[in-house]
């Protein structure tokens, strides 16, 4: 258990420290687009949220910075995060939840779909290396090196505009409602073919390879010895001695590898403006939404932190040696 | 050196070479409009031309500049960086260590792009050089999470506690034994912060939150996807930049190939 909780501190302080960052940052850069921001926005603002903006972006100079930070972490807790420019007036946490489930419904398939994917492909390789499998090494780089919005970009000329197969688009189609009703879920399912495929495709690489590495050194390992001179089945000594000795560094990889992974696949729903956190971080550029680009900052961490705390669980059932330690 | 590598280093140095001499070779002005709108590939425009007839064959050429001007700088200062950060933690252990491996920990888990691109378009003047400094410090931890766990193999060996008995002080230690047998990783992590940096750069670019008025591979898609290159079919706009991007990349991963190899034999082919 030590190791959870340990685990949990440090993500703990990784959130502290991204939330601090997120308050300094428009207090040190110069100039302060917001205050010109609110200046253009007028009357339209009611003091309640204009107070929100002033603490949030610390254009209140007669406070201590001191008195700022506490300010922040208050407005923070009671769940306000401003309101956004680009959709005014809807709360910015209102535009998050909106788009959330969109991204952790196609970001968090794609990524465990392309982790397993790569990671069985990895195992295949790195076991069976010096067969035609290497020559899988070179493409999966050349794909990897492709950054995922150019891919995305490829996948929509050829896929919806050659050969409209799929939507090029959008999240579901136009004129429906959402809702639990099976044309719609088909629909929802139909939009992200193409930015899951682009998603895929773009991060599996690097799985295959890791993985196909770590098997390499594991395979000549003592105990696979030991299990081959038992004469175990050759699937058996694969996936249960090698494979699993071979994968441990592939999940704490995980972890690391994710923030990066999420990054590529913000840019993907920008290009095929799929209504989730990436697509709304795109328009939040173009108006120089700073409300929403930092609500979007904090809740992606936040998500990233999540979903490394189970990568975790899933390294303890793993790697018995984690658990003896509690 | 395989085969691999050295197709590597041979596309590394072919960007190179066109990085310096990009601006000169380049038949038109890339940002000059001409009289042929959008017209694709032909003799007098080898990779076609925009929406207001700038040539696309040129704007690639002046691009590769910018391009491999972050990946070198970002390249250097992360690796300073990640080493000085990495191998000061491996070596002294204890208070020093958790502080720094907790730092690096942290700034790997905090996706970059978001924050990134938060901090880009907050700056008044975002051109290359702040853009590239800003991406370094990003960038380091990788290279000094793997440093620091090289560095800590490395401090109970027997060359280095004969250093330590001969008196020798521990800075020199660490310049003098400790850094020649992390060479290896400190190239690998190199190459590997190009990569990063090249890519983050061309991302922002193509987002659209650097500034415009400097050419790279990034700026021309993003004026292609704004100016709706793809519905119209127009792909001469956006292939040969992504291509580019893909070429270099994989040719920094080739070479990235090449040092893992050396550095662990067991990787090598085998021989039949």
């Amino acid at each position: 258990m030590t190791f959870l909780v340990r685990r949990a501190l440090f993500y703990l302080v990784t959130l502290w420290a991204a939330i601090t960052v997120n308050f300094l940052l428009p207090r040190l850069l110069p100039g302060d687009p917001v205050q010109a921001m609110i200046t253009k926005l007028g009357g339209r603002l009611n003091s309640d949220a204009m107070a929100s903006l002033y603490v949030l972006f610390g254009l209140d100079d007669k406070k201590s910075i001191w008195q700022q930070y506490v300010d922040y972490w208050g407005s923070l807790l009671r769940g306000d995060l401003g309101l956004s420019f680009t959709f005014f007036p809807t709360p910015v946490a209102d535009v998050l939840s909106q788009s959330l489930p969109w991204t952790l419904g196609l970001v968090g398939v794609t990524t465990v779909i392309a982790f397993l994917l790569g990671t069985l492909m990895g195992v295949y390789a790195g076991w069976k290396r010096g067969s035609w499998m290497d020559s899988l090494i070179p493409v999966t780089t050349f794909l990897s090196s492709i950054p995922y919005f150019w891919l995305g970009l490829i996948a929509i000329s050829v896929f919806s505009v050659t050969w409209p197969l799929f939507p090029a688009s959008g999240g579901y189609a136009a004129g429906l409602v959402p809702e639990w009703s099976g044309e719609f879920i088909g629909s929802v399912l139909q939009h992200a073919v193409l930015p899951g495929i682009t998603i895929v495709v773009s991060s599996v690489a690097g799985w295959i390879l890791g993985m196909r590495n770590m098997m390499v050194t594991v395979t000549a390992e003592d105990y696979v010895l030991v299990a081959r001179a038992k004469g175990l089945s050759q699937r058996r000594i694969m996936f249960a001695y090698a494979a699993r000795n071979a994968v441990l560094p592939s999940i704490s990889g995980f972890a690391l590898s994710l923030g990066f992974i999420v990054g590529g696949a913000l840019l993907v729903e920008m290009v095929f403006s799929y209504p989730g956190l990436g697509y709304v971080l795109f328009q939040g550029i173009g108006a120089k939404d700073y409300p929403l680009m930092q609500g979007v900052f904090l809740v992606i961490t936040l998500a990233v932190l999540v979903a490394n705390l189970l990568a975790d669980v899933g390294y303890l059932l793993l790697d018995p040696r984690t658990r003896r330690e509690g | 050196m395989n085969f691999k590598t050295r197709l590597g280093l041979g596309i590394l140095a072919f960007f190179a070479i066109i990085a310096v001499i990009g601006s000169w070779i380049a038949p038109y002005d890339p940002s000059a409009m001409g009289d042929d709108l959008l017209s694709p590939p032909s003799g007098a425009h080898w990779f076609g031309t925009t929406m207001t007839g700038q040539d696309i064959f040129s704007q690639v050429l002046v691009g590769t500049r910018g391009v491999m001007v972050v990946g070198l700088v970002c390249g250097v200062l992360a690796t300073v960086l990640s080493i000085l950060v990495g191998v000061t933690a491996g070596f002294l252990g204890g208070a020093a260590d958790e502080a720094l491996s907790m730092l690096s920990n942290v700034f790997l888990v905090i996706p970059a792009l978001p924050l990134i691109i938060i901090v880009a378009s907050m700056l008044p003047s975002a051109d290359t050089v702040l853009i590239a400094a800003v991406i370094s410090l990003t960038a380091w931890a990788w290279g000094a999470r793997v440093l620091r766990a090289q560095t800590m193999s490395l401090r109970r060996r027997d060359f280095v506690e004969a250093a330590r008995a001969s008196g020798e002080s521990t800075w020199r230690i660490i310049v003098f034994e400790v850094l020649p047998n992390l060479m290896a990783v400190i190239a690998s992590g190199f190459v590997g912060t190009v990569i990063f940096a090249v890519m983050l750069q061309i991302t922002l670019s193509f987002v659209g939150v650097v500034s415009l008025s400097t050419w790279n591979w990034g700026t021309i898609l993003f004026w292609a996807q704004s100016n709706q290159a793809l519905g119209q079919g127009a792909w001469w706009w956006f292939v040969p930049a992504g291509l580019c991007i893909a070429l270099l990349g994989t040719a920094l991963a080739l070479i990235n190939f090449g040092i893992d190899e050396y550095a662990n034999p067991r990787l090598r082919k085998v021989r039949a």
